[in-house]
């Protein structure tokens, strides 16, 4: 292959991302060397198996790939604002909105709430890791580099351009030929590995390390948002491995699951990829729930209204979820009975949902509402969701769909209840738990400055989507080429900077923060926290709990502020085991890595020997028989005492 | 720490409000101009009120919430319940009417489903029976034949009105969509498979149609106009095609089915019996026969749609 | 973590990492089973789309011998790898290595004769590209035999660990997990025997 057919060509911008790839990445190796970082970055972060760092690994990883996803966005909001500019082409613009969908949807929304979920999970369940330490890691390395792989096709060998849901035939090998999809197919199959071991490494964790005493129904309901998320993703996840493999498959190796020869059926894509995709709907919404029903407890200062109805809405949200699939496809012509089936149970999703809505509202009932900025992300989030919830119920109504499927009144819907749930959901989970994370808070006055810009850029933006799709403007459309859709188009680019700027200002504040925020004294930086995870002191020690308190309640810290009770109780303290750090997962995954990128490329014995070097790194792993060591009782004391200023 | 009001924002509810019902008149979908767009608009406008509904009441309990328990001084200690948390009845309530909604919605939904498999009846229709007209689409254009009549056009229709048309929608190779917001909502077009969308013009005029499902470069290009004319009008205009345009040979189809834009074209025969692309003989037609062409890029920019969007 | 040591039970159940391992892989055994339902799923679907290959029929009816001694080695490999568990938790070691060493052969000998039979099946034209339903067929079946490939690797990786360290409660919990992986190949193997093999003879 040609070094000109390997690297991207012919694109000013693309050049000009590469120019600021090259210097990025020469500053970092700078700055690593010149402060002698290298061995620290792998001591402590690398190689790290502890749940708070891998989680925070997370949360950057997906404020970058947020950074990226939105760039991509404003690209193409300025393209249909200003049609007459010339800025994109129908090539550029396909390629574009693809990433924009899957960095989002893949490599932001889900890392985000995985990372939070990491750190925050086993704090609120009283346990001093996951249950598979080792495999949390594993799982990070393979989300990270799936989307490092992802994100570089933009230089080296071309961006996929079908779309984030690679509909075939257009994705199959035919009419989409060289890396580019590869470059998707693989990325996803190799962070798809982690998120499906991160699943079965949280249920356990939730089932088998509950501090004692408490039993399910005493859980925090983010810990019960966690455990019904993943759920479904031990159950969603492998229908995307396996759709994914066989298109892999059909790409690289000619078979014909998808072709328009040799009797492919490429419809079956579809199926398969919604079967996975609308669950993975409620992968990314759930945990949002859980975020939300925290904070607003919290900054309410009441316990949350109808918790076991909140709980029981989240369980039947998730077995709809897998009975749904076909509503993004009522046009396939599946015919009248079929339609009417998953337009009920699509629009019965409404129900459990609006219990929940309900329930929020209740809790704000006879309350003592604190506009701190969390409430705020929090509060914004629930007449901001109705909007987009109502019009998912328009959308579910078939006969209305065809009407409403592909155009911007889908666009504006997905956004309104991605962002407003999503989005709002990581902002303020992290503002929620940044004192937790990095023991001072976020700077409140410059929060609400990135809240109120974000959340005006946001309607402002998508609002008018609903009015463009009704006069049928399709989605993916490269320019806007009618006059009416104009003003509409132009006001939502507005809001899109709006957006653009909230969320400067937000990484900003992340800055400033550090630089100027007071430190944290005391673990429960609200001042109101219900849950374990503030019982803690801050920073968290790495063994999280000296003493494990028991539990028998909802929201046990209140009960436990009121006994004056502590997570350090010196007459029970015992050696603690953790797992020693290890640099297995990063090799492991990075062979896996480089075996993809060789996949990617057709480059057959190269995969081969990434494989085997990846499943001989397995067998070595095998036979490792590292089990941890032991923190001795000395050490806790030291520490719990210095933190707590004894 | 002082403490404000969220609900600034909460103006903007009215003003969408003016802008929505204002916008009603001119927005293609809420615009019908055959039975089934009617029907449509009709299901879309009674959820609509539903809504609406929903919409009011969720946002006035929200403002009255954050308004009148927010963290402020003077404050009724009445007011403050730390540890009311749950009411069964009020839970069964706000349980029971979503419920009640969503069975309101889905009878007609349901009911407008089995109808739009149905060609529609109207009063004035001059023949209930529907004409056939097969669209097939290829990157990125369509073909419109019409068997009866044996003519078939590339990149526009001509319909009577007041007459239910079938279409049978097929594709040569990417997944399409036709939708004509004016006259109904799309259905896909799939190599391999045939699906049939009945759709009718009550008003004589040109509406827009195009293909809405993303199929790679030139998706944005791959547009059409409707005319929809008086009977006697169509006939003409068929006969028309049938004196003065020339056939169809396999060598122009497939010339024309290769990757790339065309422009409006009409011929006096149809491509029907040279492959039949919904089959699974057919489905790979183009695909084996042009496959190499696929590679090659187009290089749109939006100045070239100007030139393809000047219809008529 | 390894605080509560339990002093009865069997080995593999005594330490709360042994009892979460196994638990996480009863889990990825659920995940395991939604992944070959997709591809039953995708090759019920496609089933009949042949295209100009062969049918399945006419390959499956002269092969069937074959795929009966199949079944009947990977069943039987099943029966003595619960063996091998129930020498485990009496606490002998040689038996347990001697009736996992006939479970793999057994397993090995599966692997020879599937590795016979689609190479007798590309030589009569029906191949991974040749049509939609073999692509399934081939994908399938390809998939479950390379989850018994893996398997013997993993099983051969822990009689060595069994040779260096003995029965312990790590070990022992690792050989309990590979029989559950094994058992479940085994359920899969009958749902491809009947569903494939079975029904395509006589479809």
């Amino acid at each position: 292959m040609a070094l000109d057919e390997f690297f991207v060509t012919g694109e000013p911008l693309i050049y000009a991302g590469m120019v600021s790839i090259a210097l990025v990445s020469a500053a970092i190796i700078f700055l690593l060397t010149y402060f002698k970082r290298w061995g620290w970055l792998w001591r402590e972060w690398l190689t790290t198996v502890d749940h708070k760092k891998i989680g925070i690994m997370y949360i950057l990883s997906a404020l970058v790939m947020l950074f990226r996803g939105g760039a991509d966005a404003l690209m193409m909001r300025m393209q249909l604002a200003f049609p007459s500019l010339e800025f994109l082409n129908a090539q550029h613009y396909n390629e574009i909105f693809t990433t924009h969908g899957t960095v989002m949807i893949i490599f932001m929304a889900m890392p985000f709430l995985i990372g939070l979920m990491n750190i925050i999970v086993p704090l609120q369940i009283g346990a001093r890791d996951f249950a598979f330490p080792f495999v949390n890691a594993l799982s990070f390395w393979s989300f990270f580099l799936g989307a490092m792989l992802f994100n570089i096709s933009f230089v080296i060998g071309g961006s996929p351009d079908a779309g984030w849901t690679s509909y075939t035939p257009l994705a199959g090998a035919a009419m989409s030929p060289g890396p580019g999809q590869n470059f998707y197919l693989m990325g996803l199959q190799l962070s798809g590995i982690g998120t499906l071991a991160t699943g079965i490494n949280l249920m356990v964790t939730i089932l088998k390390m509950r501090a004692p005493g408490m039993k399910l129904f005493h859980m925090p309901i983010f810990t019960w948002s966690t455990l019904v998320t993943c759920f479904i993703i031990v159950f969603a996840f492998p229908i995307l491995t396996v759709a994914l493999a066989l298109l892999t498959i059909d790409r690289i190796f000619g078979s014909q699951f998808f072709t328009l020869t040799g009797e492919g059926l490429p419809m079956m894509w579809a199926n398969l990829f919604w079967m996975w995709g609308h669950p993975e709907v409620y992968i990314v919404i759930l945990p949002a729930f859980g975020i939300f029903s925290e904070v607003i407890a919290t900054f309410a200062k009441k316990r949350l209204f109808g918790y076991s109805a909140m709980v029981w809405s989240m369980i039947i949200i998730a077995l709809l979820s897998f009975i749904v699939w076909v509503h993004h496809f009522f046009t396939m012509g599946a015919g009248a009975f079929v339609n009417s089936v998953f337009s009920v149970s699509t629009m019965l999703i409404a129900v459990p949902t609006g219990v929940k809505i309900f329930n929020w509202l209740g809790t704000l009932y006879k309350s003592k509402i604190e506009f701190t900025v969390p409430m705020l992300w929090s509060l914004a989030f629930i007449p901001s969701f109705i909007l987009g919830g109502v019009t998912g119920v328009m959308l579910g109504m078939a006969a209305a769909d065809y009407q409403f499927h592909n155009s911007y009144f889908l666009v504006a819907h997905f956004h309104y209840v991605l962002i407003a749930g999503t989005v709002f959901a990581c902002f303020a989970g992290l503002v929620y738990w940044y004192p937790k994370m990095f023991g001072h808070k976020m700077n409140e006055r410059i929060g609400k400055w990135a809240f109120w810009l974000f959340l005006i850029g946001f309607h402002v933006c998508f609002f008018p989507q609903y009015f463009l799709g009704l006069d049928g403007m399709p989605r993916r459309l490269f320019v806007t080429n009618i006059a009416e859709w104009l003003p509409l188009n132009v006001i939502s680019t507005v809001g899109a900077f709006g957006m653009g700027a909230g969320f400067a200002v937000f990484v900003f504040n992340i800055y400033y923060s550090y630089r100027y925020s007071e430190r944290e004294k005391t673990g429960d930086a609200w001042g109101h926290g219900r849950t374990l995870e503030w019982s803690t002191t801050t920073p968290v020690p790495f063994y999280n709990f000296a003493t494990v308190p028991y539990v028998d309640e909802i929201d046990p810290y209140v009960r436990m502020k009121e006994e004056g009770k502590t997570t350090f109780d010196e007459k029970k303290l015992k050696p603690i085991h953790m797992p020693s750090y290890t640099g297995q997962p990063i090799i492991m995954m990075g062979f896996l890595a480089f075996a993809s990128f060789a996949l990617i490329f057709e480059w057959i014995p190269l995969a081969i020997v990434g494989l085997l070097l990846a499943v001989g790194s397995m067998i070595y792993r095998s036979f490792d028989y590292d089990d941890g060591y032991y923190v001795p009782v000395d050490e806790i004391k030291r520490t719990e005492r210095k933190a707590r200023g004894l | 720490m002082k403490s404000k009001p969220l609900p600034k924002w909460l103006g903007l509810l009215p003003l969408s409000l003016i802008v929505f019902l204002s916008g009603c008149g001119q927005m293609t979908v809420l615009n019908p101009k055959g039975p089934v767009a009617q029907s449509q608009y009709d299901l879309i406008m009674y959820s609509l009120w539903f809504m609406l509904g929903i919409i009011v009441v969720v946002f006035a309990l929200f403002a009255y919430m954050i308004i009148k328990y927010r963290d402020r001084p003077g404050r009724k200690d009445s007011d403050y319940d730390p540890n009311l948390h749950g009411n069964t009845m009020i839970e069964i309530v706000w349980t029971v009417i979503p419920i009640i909604i969503v069975t309101l919605l889905s009878i007609p939904t349901v009911t407008t489903l089995f109808d739009l498999e149905k060609p529609p009846v109207t009063e004035n229709q001059t023949t209930e029976e529907p004409l056939v007209i097969h669209a097939t689409t290829a990157d990125w254009k369509w073909f419109f034949s019409y068997p009866e009549q044996d003519i078939e056009t590339v990149n526009y229709l001509h319909i009577p009105t007041d007459r239910p048309i079938e279409f049978k929608l097929t594709s040569a190779d990417a997944m399409t969509a036709l939708w004509i917001p004016a006259l109904g909502g799309q259905k896909y077009n799939m190599a391999g498979m045939m699906t049939k969308l009945y759709l009718q013009a009550d008003e004589v005029g040109v509406y827009d149609g195009r293909n809405s499902n993303f199929n790679g470069e030139g998706f944005a290009f791959q547009t059409f106009k409707v005319h929809a004319e008086e009977e006697e009008d169509f006939n003409a205009w068929v006969e028309e095609i049938q004196t003065e345009s020339p056939e169809l040979t396999q060598e122009q189809y497939d010339e024309l089915l290769k990757p790339g834009l065309t422009e409006k074209t009409a011929f006096s025969s149809t491509h029907l019996d040279y492959v039949k692309h919904h089959t699974n003989e057919g489905m790979g037609y183009t695909i084996e026969n042009f496959r190499e062409l696929y590679d090659a890029k187009l290089h749109l920019y939006p100045e070239d749609i100007e030139r393809q969007e000047t219809f008529d | 973590m390894a605080a509560e040591e339990l002093k009865s039970g069997p080995l593999e159940y005594r330490s709360q990492e042994g009892r979460m391992g196994i638990l996480g892989f009863w889990i990825f055994l659920g995940a395991e089973v939604v992944l070959f339902a997709t591809l039953f799923a995708t090759y019920a679907v496609l089933f009949g789309r042949t295209a100009d290959a062969p049918a399945p029929s006419e390959l499956f009816q002269s092969g069937v011998g074959m795929t009966l001694v199949m079944t009947f080695l990977l069943l039987t490999s099943s029966f003595t790898c619960g063996i091998a568990v129930h020498e485990m938790r009496k606490g002998n070691a040689k038996g347990l290595a001697t009736w996992l060493i006939i479970t793999l052969v057994l397993g090995l000998g599966f692997l020879g004769l599937e590795i016979y039979e689609f190479n007798h099946y590309v030589h009569e034209g029906a191949t991974l590209p040749s049509s939609a339903y073999w692509s399934a067929f081939f994908v399938l079946a390809g998939t479950h035999g390379l989850h018994v490939t893996l398997g013997i690797g993993w099983a051969i990786c822990l009689l060595i660990q069994l040779k260096q360290r003995g029965l312990t409660n790590v070990t022992s919990r690792k050989f309990f997990v590979v029989s559950l992986y094994w058992h479940f190949l085994d359920v899969i193997w009958i749902f491809i025997f009947t569903g494939i093999y079975l029904t395509g003879m006589v479809l």
